[in-house]
Order: structure tokens, then sequence, then C-alpha cells
């Protein structure tokens, strides 16, 4: 009796195309990744409709953590706007009696990122650049009694008077109320009324009035 | 693609009868861990990668005008307050408080969007019967927005935000006053809010 035979067919698939769709996407998610700066505070932002991208321009970043510590850094990516810098902090210096030496100011320039109350500048200055990050900062004190960010933003608005910069906001979803209002009392002090706040971007409800005003195609008011 | 064709047996040329047959070995590789491993990549990538690009909100707030004659006199018909408490809490109350409070209302912040649309279309509507031009019929229109100490930066945020979405022109972020205090306090009180 002849038997019949029965192919047997293998298990195993051919991963192949499974490997080249893998690696396709890698490749996407490489290209497209821009790693994040190392950013020494942790801050979840609130999310707003704005649509407005955040550009890099020259700017006065103050940003505040969930427990309300507040930081101020100046951000100048040009390198011939260095001395701006350091006119700022001398300033500063000058105006809040700090008493910081020009070697002291030149790591500011460096680093330009600070979060400690004045009295306690000259002690995080004499440190090592390097060893800033391990420093607990207190914070500026932006609380009423007390409001020394409004001295920095008198220094910015001095040093800055010629040069434009956009004055940011950037405030974890966390932190509470009388926070951000001591940072706009700062401002607002110094004659400052214009910022801008860094969201997150979320989508336009839909039927709302700017979801009319942007599907008719019109420029919403963006004051 | 990978596999790379072994040269299948029997095509090509016969071999003699006494040349040995070598012996053939697969090249078929396994792919198993090189998929893995890209996955893990992937997701790697997916985890770390910053998709949406940060956006920024322009605020511009008011100068602090101490002299009362410049201040800007707000109709009473027109205004709409919004507090915010601790634990999300959102009130509000139209035109002024009321020494009873009984125009104090307590809402979400997933509802304020009605709140503020009604308002606006009875201001509107009021706007329209005082003969105003129809483009700026809610011109009465204004927002006072006051937070008080326990509310979240977020909060502020996302009321700031609603002023956009719902395209109110004119708002104000202004200090709580004490009855206002008071009268949240009270509210949380009665509806249990930790």
């Amino acid at each position: 009796m002849p038997s019949v035979k029965m192919p047997r067919k293998s298990t195993d698939t051919d991963m192949t195309p499974f490997v080249d769709v893998a690696f396709l996407i890698l490749s996407f998610f490489i290209m497209a990744t821009k790693f994040k700066p190392p950013e020494p505070l942790k801050i979840t932002t609130p999310k707003s409709v704005s649509s407005q991208k955040l550009e890099e321009k020259d700017a006065i970043m103050i940003q505040f953590d969930s427990s309300g510590k507040v930081y101020l850094s100046v951000n100048l990516p040009k390198k011939e706007d260095e001395n701006l810098k350091k006119d700022f902090i001398s300033r500063l210096n000058n105006d809040a009696k700090l008493g910081l030496s020009d070697n002291e100011m030149n790591k500011f320039v460096k680093n330009s990122m600070v979060g400690s109350p004045l009295n306690e500048l000259k002690a995080l200055f004499a440190l090592p650049i390097n060893e800033w990050d391990k420093v607990k900062q207190k914070g500026i004190p932006v609380d009423s009694a007390n409001n020394e960010l409004s001295r920095w933003m008198s220094a910015v608005s001095q040093t800055f008077q010629g040069h434009p910069v956009d004055i940011m906001i950037k405030g974890d979803n966390n932190a509470k109320y009388p926070e951000f209002k001591g940072v706009i009392d700062a401002l607002r002090f110094n004659q400052i009324f214009k910022y801008k706040l860094i969201t997150d971007p979320r989508g336009v409800p839909v039927g709302s009035e700017l979801y009319k005003i942007r599907e008719a195609g019109g420029k919403e008011d963006q004051s | 693609m990978a596999s790379i064709d072994s040269g299948g047996g029997d095509s090509g040329h016969k071999k003699g009868p006494g040349v040995k047959k070598a012996k053939k070995l697969s090249t078929r590789v396994d792919m198993t861990p090189m998929v893995d491993l890209g996955f893990l990549l992937i997701t790697f990538f997916i985890f770390t990668a910053t998709m949406s690009t940060p956006t920024t909100m322009r605020l511009i707030m008011p100068k602090d005008e101490k002299n009362p004659e410049n201040q800007t006199e707000v109709k009473e018909s027109g205004a709409l307050t919004i507090l915010m408490g601790k634990s999300n809490g959102v009130y509000y109350y139209e035109g002024q408080l009321k020494p009873d409070g009984s125009n104090f209302m307590s809402t979400t912040y997933a509802d304020i969007r009605n709140v503020i649309q009604k308002k606006r279309t009875d201001v509107m509507q009021l706007g329209r019967s005082l003969g105003y031009a129809k483009d700026s019929a809610d011109k009465d229109m204004v927002v006072v927005i006051k937070p008080n100490a326990e509310a979240t930066y977020k909060n502020t945020v996302d009321i700031l935000d609603e002023m956009t979405i719902n395209n109110i022109k004119r708002f104000a972020l202004v200090d709580i006053s004490e009855p206002e205090k008071q009268a949240i306090t009270l509210t949380e009180q009665r509806n249990g809010v930790k």
C-alpha cells in the first residue's frame, strides 16, 4: 500500500521582515530624538492651547518647582553676549553689596542658573562650578516681605535695556499660587508687564470660541 | 532577504559517483535575539524622545494704577469673578459678592467653560440692547481671576487658558479679598474638601 506522505511544514517563521520594520522604526526614533539638556529642576509644566512654539531666543528664565523654590537663569547662547552676563552680575553685586570677586563673577558667566538667597550667593560662588549641583539651594525668596527676585529683576531691566530679552516663566503644576504671585510682583515692581509662560501644548476643545475662530482661519488675539 | 540561498541541492551540475557530498549547513540565522534588541532600543527611544516641543503663552499684566481716577471701572453687569481654592476647587460669582453669599457658586474645571460661555452670551445680549456694535457687544465682559493661597500654578494657568479658549479679551489676575477667602473656606468645609 502506498503510504501518503504529508509534507512536513516548519513551524518557525521568517523573522526577517519583522527585523526590517523594527529597525526602520528604530532609525526613525534615533533621528527624531533630540536629547533634553540635563535640567537641574524637575518641572512638569501645565498645558495650554497656545500654539506659539518656544523660540530659542535670548531669555531670562524664572523657574519654580513644586516645592516653590525659585531659580533664575540667563540664557544668552551667543558668545559675544557674555559681557552682558558679566555686566548683569556685577550690577547685582554693587546693588546688593555681595562682595563677589571678579573670579566668582566669571563663574556666573559660565553657569548662570542660580537659586540662592542673596546672602548665600557668596558661599555658592566660592565653590567650583561642577559642585553647584550638589549644593541644596534654597531658592530665591519671593514672599512679599522679602522679595529678592525683584532686586534681580531690577538688575535685569537695567542691564538689558538695549538688548531685547524675553522673560520666561516656567512653573511646576503643583506649585502653589503665592510663588507665582511673588514672581509676578517682582516683575511688576520693575515695570515688566509682558512675559511668557512655558507650557505644554494641548488641543483646542471642539466647539469652543477659540475653536470657531481657528476654524474660520482667523488669527486669535495673542494678548 | 537575510536568508541566503545555499545553492538548492539538485540544481546545478551533477557530481560523479565517487564524489562525496559535503554536509550542507544551514545559513539561516536565528533572528529572534536581533528582534529583541531592536525593540528594546525602540522602547528606549520612545521613552526618551521629547515629541512635543513646549509652547509659550503670552501674558500681559496691567500696570499698577495707584490713582483711583485712572483705574478701570468694571460694570457690575459684565463682571464674573472666578475664585480658585485647594483640591482643584473653583468658585464663581457674578457682579458683586452678596453679603449673605447667595450668589457664590461652586463648580469644577470642566464646567467653568459653560459658566463663562453663559455669562458671555448674557453680556452680549445686554450689549446689543444697549446699542453696542456687533463685534464689540461683549466689551463690558470682564473676568476677574482670584486664586487663593492654596490654588496651584496649574489651576491659574488653566483659568488663564480658559480666557483664550473663550475669547475673553478683558481679564485680570487680582488678589483675593478677606470675605472671599472666608466664603471659600466655608464652602470647602460644607462640601468636605480636604
